[in-house]
C-alpha cells in the first residue's frame, strides 16, 4: 500500500517535471507575441482549473462562483495599486488575502448546502459580485472597465516583457500543481476521496468533513485569486465581462473536459477551452456555434474527458504494440 | 410608501415572477425525469420570444397564430435536443449531461445570433398599450395576459399530471425511474416528453413576456438563471415550489427596484435567496432529504 502510494506520487512528480520543462521550452517555438499572450492566458486559466479539480473532482463540491473570486482579487489589487498608489507587490498580496478571507466567510455557511443548492449559493454569490463590479462605477470604472493598472513587478523589478510574465505565470502554475499533488497524496487527499465515495461513512470513520471541504474551497479560491491579480497586472485593463457567470461555467467545463479527477487533465482542459476560441476566430460569426457543438461532441464521445480519451487511445496503442 | 405604488410594484413583480415561475417549472419537469439541471432552459424562453417576433415582423403572421406556432417550434427544438444530444449518452454521470446542456445553450444562442442578429426586438402588446387604472396603479393590459396565460398553463399542467395516463407515467418516472420501467413505462419516451413540455412552457413564458421586456439573442442567460434560482428557492423538484419561487423572486426584484435601487435589483434578489438558503438549506417547500447510507 505504502509502496503503491510512493509510485503514484513519483509518477505525478515526473509528470510535473516534464510539464515544467515543456512550459519553459514552449516560447522558443512561438513565432510571435500573440501566441505568447494566449499561452499566458492558458496558464492563468489552468490555475483555476487545478483548484477546481480539487474542489469539484476530489471533494465533490460544485462551485459556480469562482469567477467572482477571480474578479474580486483582480479589482482589489487594481484599486489599491492604481487609485491608492500602493506598491504592486503589496496590492497583489492584499488582493489575495482579502479574497481568501471572503471565501472563508462564504464557504462557512455555503458548504453546509448540498449539490444543486451549493451550486446555487456560489452562483448567487458570483452574480452579486459581478453586479458590484458593474455598478460601483467610482471604484471599478463600471462596464467600460478599469484602465491604467501598473504592470506586474516582483520585488520592485517590473516585468516589462511578455516572456518574463510568461515565465512567472509558468512557475506559479507549477508551484500550484506541486502543492495540489502533495495535498492529494496526504491525509487530506485520502480524506477527500473517502468523502467523495460516501460522506456519511467518512464522517462515521472520524473524518472531519466540514473542515476538509472548507480547506479545499479556500485553497481553490486562493488559486483563483492569484490568477486574478496576475491577470490584472498583466493586461493592465480589466472589465466586468471577464468575471461573469459564463466564466464560472467555463471553468467547470475545463475540469469536466479534463476528466474531473485528474490534475494534468484539468490543465489540458484549461488549455483546450482557452485555445479553441482563438482557432475558431477565423470563422467569425460561426465561432460561438462551433464552440457549442465541439463542447457537446466532446462530452458525448469522451465521457471521461480528454485525459480519459487519451488514456484509452494509449492503452489500445500499447496493446497493439505488444501483439 | 403609498399603497398605489406598492400595488404597482406588486403587479409588476407578479407579472415578471410568473415567467420566472414558468421557466422554473421547465427546470423542475426535466430535473424530475432525468435528475439533470437543463442549462438550455433559458434558451427555450429566448427562442419562444425570438420566434414569435420573427413570425410577426418578418413573415407577417398575425399574433394569435404566431404565439402557438412559436411555442410549437420551440417544443420541436426541445424534442430535437433530447433526441440528438441527451438520449445517445443516457447513463452518463449527470455532470456530463449538465455540460452537454451548457453546450446546447451556447449552440442555440449562437444560432439565434446568426439568424436574427444582435439587435433587441420588440413585439406589440396583445391588446394595445393603454394602461388600465386599478386602485390608483396603472397596469399595462399585457400584464393581465401574462397572468391569465400563466394560470391557464399551470392549471393545464396540473390536470395533465393528475388526470392523464401520460402525466401519471411521468410522475411515476420522477419518483423512481427503475420502478417505473418495471411496470412498463417507457422512461426514455417520458424524458422526451419532459423536454417537449419544458420547452413549450418556457417558450410560452418567453412569448408573453416579450411585449413587456423586449427580447434579444442573449436574453436567455439571465432568464435561465432566474428560473434556476426560483427552483432552488421553492425547493428543487417541487413544481408548486418552483411556481411559488418564481413569483416570490419576481416580487422581491420589483420591490427592490422600486424602493431601493434599480441597478441593484438582481443583487438584492440574490442576497435574499442566499440568506434563505443559509437558514433553510433545502428551499422553502423542499423536503429534507434523508439518505440511507
Amino acid at each position: 500500500m505504502q509502496n503503491g502510494y510512493n509510485v503514484a506520487y513519483r509518477r505525478d512528480m515526473f509528470w510535473l517535471a516534464g510539464f515544467f520543462t515543456l512550459l519553459m521550452l514552449a516560447p522558443f517555438c512561438m513565432p510571435n507575441n500573440y501566441y505568447l499572450t494566449i499561452l499566458i492566458l492558458c496558464g492563468l486559466h489552468a490555475m483555476h482549473a487545478v483548484g477546481l479539480c480539487l474542489l469539484v473532482g476530489h471533494a465533490g463540491q460544485i462551485s459556480l462562483g469562482h469567477a467572482g473570486f477571480y474578479g474580486l482579487a483582480a479589482y482589489t489589487s487594481a484599486y489599491l495599486s492604481t487609485t491608492l498608489g500602493l506598491a504592486v507587490g503589496l496590492s497583489m498580496v492584499a488582493g489575495v488575502v482579502l479574497t481568501v478571507l471572503i471565501s472563508l466567510l462564504v464557504g462557512l455557511p455555503s458548504l453546509k448546502l448540498k449539490g444543486h443548492y451549493l451550486a446555487m449559493a456560489t452562483l448567487g454569490f458570483g452574480i452579486i459580485l459581478s453586479i458590484l463590479f458593474t455598478e460601483t462605477v467610482d471604484i471599478t470604472g463600471g462596464p467600460s472597465g478599469f484602465v491604467g493598472i501598473p504592470r506586474l513587478s516582483i520585488l520592485g523589478q517590473e516585468l516589462t516583457t511578455d516572456i518574463a510574465v510568461y515565465r512567472a505565470v509558468a512557475v506559479v502554475l507549477c508551484l500550484m500543481v506541486w502543492l495540489s499533488f502533495n495535498v492529494l497524496h496526504s491525509r487530506i487527499g485520502r480524506a477527500l476521496r473517502a468523502l467523495h465515495t460516501s460522506e456519511k461513512a467518512a464522517q462515521a470513520m472520524g473524518v472531519d468533513i466540514a473542515r476538509f471541504k472548507l480547506f479545499v474551497f479556500v485553497l481553490s479560491a486562493a488559486f483563483s485569486s492569484i490568477s486574478g491579480v496576475l491577470y490584472a497586472h498583466y493586461l493592465t485593463f480589466i472589465a466586468p465581462v471577464s468575471f461573469g457567470f459564463m466564466f464560472s461555467v467555463e471553468l467547470i467545463v475545463m475540469v469536466v473536459l479534463g476528466g474531473m479527477v485528474s490534475v494534468p487533465g484539468s490543465i489540458v482542459g484549461a488549455f483546450f477551452v482557452t485555445i479553441l476560441p482563438e482557432f475558431l476566430r477565423a470563422f467569425e460569426n460561426v465561432e460561438v456555434v462551433l464552440f457549442g457543438a465541439i463542447l457537446i461532441l466532446c462530452m458525448m464521445f469522451l465521457p471521461d474527458g480528454l485525459a480519459g480519451g487519451w488514456n484509452r487511445l494509449w492503452s489500445r496503442f500499447r496493446r497493439a504494440v505488444h501483439e | 410608501m403609498d399603497s398605489s405604488s406598492l400595488l404597482q410594484y406588486l403587479i409588476t413583480g407578479l407579472t415578471l415572477g410568473s415567467t420566472y415561475g414558468l421557466t422554473a417549472l421547465g427546470f423542475t419537469i426535466i430535473f424530475n425525469t432525468t435528475g439533470v439541471i437543463n442549462f438550455a432552459q433559458g434558451e427555450f424562453v429566448m427562442l419562444g420570444g425570438m420566434m414569435s417576433v420573427f413570425l410577426v415582423r418578418v413573415l407577417g403572421v398575425t399574433v394569435p397564430l404566431a404565439v402557438p406556432l412559436a411555442a410549437l417550434g420551440t417544443m420541436l427544438t426541445g424534442a430535437l435536443v433530447e433526441r440528438l444530444a441527451i438520449r445517445p449518452v443516457r447513463g452518463c454521470p449527470s455532470i456530463n449531461l449538465v455540460i452537454i446542456t451548457i453546450g446546447v445553450s451556447i449552440l442555440i444562442r449562437g444560432l439565434a445570433m446568426l439568424f436574427w442578429g444582435k439587435d433587441t426586438h420588440v413585439l406589440e402588446p396583445f391588446s394595445g398599450d393603454q394602461p388600465v387604472m386599478v386602485l390608483g396603479a396603472a397596469i399595462m393590459p399585457q400584464a393581465f395576459w401574462v397572468l391569465a396565460i400563466s394560470v391557464i398553463l399551470l392549471t393545464g399542467l396540473k390536470l395533465f399530471f393528475s388526470l392523464t395516463t401520460q402525466g401519471k407515467a411521468m410522475l411515476a418516472c420522477s419518483f423512481d425511474p427503475k420502478a417505473a420501467s418495471l411496470v412498463g413505462i417507457g422512461v426514455q419516451r417520458m424524458v422526451m416528453l419532459s423536454f417537449m413540455i419544458s420547452a413549450l412552457i418556457g417558450a410560452v413564458g418567453g412569448i408573453i413576456l416579450t411585449p413587456i421586456t423586449m427580447t434579444s439573442y442573449d436574453k436567455g442567460i439571465m432568464l435561465g438563471l432566474k428560473g434556476f434560482a426560483a427552483c432552488i428557492l421553492g425547493g428543487l423538484g417541487n413544481p408548486f415550489g418552483a411556481a411559488a419561487g418564481g413569483l416570490i423572486l419576481g416580487v422581491l426584484e420589483s420591490l427592490g427596484a422600486g424602493f431601493v435601487s434599480s441597478a441593484y435589483k438582481d443583487a438584492l434578489a440574490f442576497i435574499v435567496l442566499l440568506i434563505l438558503l443559509f437558514v433553510k438549506p433545502s428551499g422553502l417547500f423542499g423536503q429534507k432529504d434523508a439518505k440511507r447510507v
